[in-house]
């Protein structure tokens, strides 16, 4: 790090906590306004991304394990398709959300549509990450005059 | 007064607009890196904030104004960011200010 990043590493650091909280306002008023799952995932990814361009591939691996990023990408469809095999085992067809609210189906579809969604911005987080720490942290070419 | 509100708010949109047409010219057609660079950050504050100004009081007191401060308040803080970061980048690569136009080939 050398000493002309200093604006970019406060305003980084002003920023970071913001975008997730953006992100998780697209997340969970995703049915109010524009936005969703997808969005709220890059949202949140891109937080992370930017952490590691200013701080580096270290710090940001700190914080966000490469090992939990690819627990985190898995979770996500388990949220996805455990919500679906919940509606089944509630005696309706998959992910059919109505099941989580016999009496008043429509708060069941409300339900059912956020947990559905917050899966897909759990595996979005963690596969917009897994790409960045995947070409962030590829060893460098071989020059020629290495052969 | 919602004529005297209207006749505001269009004279500031319309001279946020101006300062965004005078950034692209500007960045268009400046001779060297650093003065593309100036014009171009015109567009970022001067049009930015002037044009969000002319917004808030179209929209009133209410839930909108408070979220397009929000965006002028990060878009102020971004903005001359991003412009340093790039001013920075070109600095490190070995492009400096020279203030002579026939030397400064950006």
């Amino acid at each position: 790090m050398h000493h002309h990043h200093l604006i970019l590493r406060v305003v980084t650091k002003l920023l970071a906590g913001t975008i997730i909280l953006y992100a998780l306002y697209v997340q969970f008023h995703g049915d109010f306004s524009p936005g969703g799952g997808f969005q709220a995932g890059v949202i949140m990814a891109v937080a992370f991304i930017l952490y590691g361009i200013v701080f580096g591939l270290v710090a940001v691996q700190r914080v966000f394990p490469p090992w939990l990023v690819h627990k985190i990408v898995a979770l996500g469809v388990l949220i996805y398709a455990g919500t679906g095999i919940y509606a089944m085992m509630l005696g309706y067809e998959f992910l059919d959300y109505g099941a989580f609210d016999p009496g008043h189906p429509s708060h069941g579809q409300h339900n059912g549509i956020l947990a559905v969604e917050l899966g897909v911005g759990v595996t979005v987080t963690g596969v917009m990450v897994a790409i960045y720490y995947a070409f962030a942290g590829r060893a460098p070419r071989i020059s020629d005059e290495d052969w | 007064m919602t004529t005297v509100l209207e006749i505001i708010s269009w004279i500031l949109i319309l001279s946020g607009s101006f300062f965004s047409i005078i950034g692209a010219l500007g960045s268009l057609r400046f001779p060297d890196f650093w003065s593309r660079l100036h014009a171009a950050s015109v567009t970022d504050s001067g049009g930015m904030i002037l044009l969000l100004a002319g917004m808030c009081v179209q929209a009133g007191l209410g839930l909108i104004t408070v979220k397009l401060i929000l965006i002028g308040v990060f878009l102020f803080i971004t903005g001359p960011t991003a412009t340093h970061a790039v001013a920075n980048a070109a600095f490190v690569s070995g492009l400096k200010p020279t203030g002579n136009k026939k030397t400064d080939k950006g």
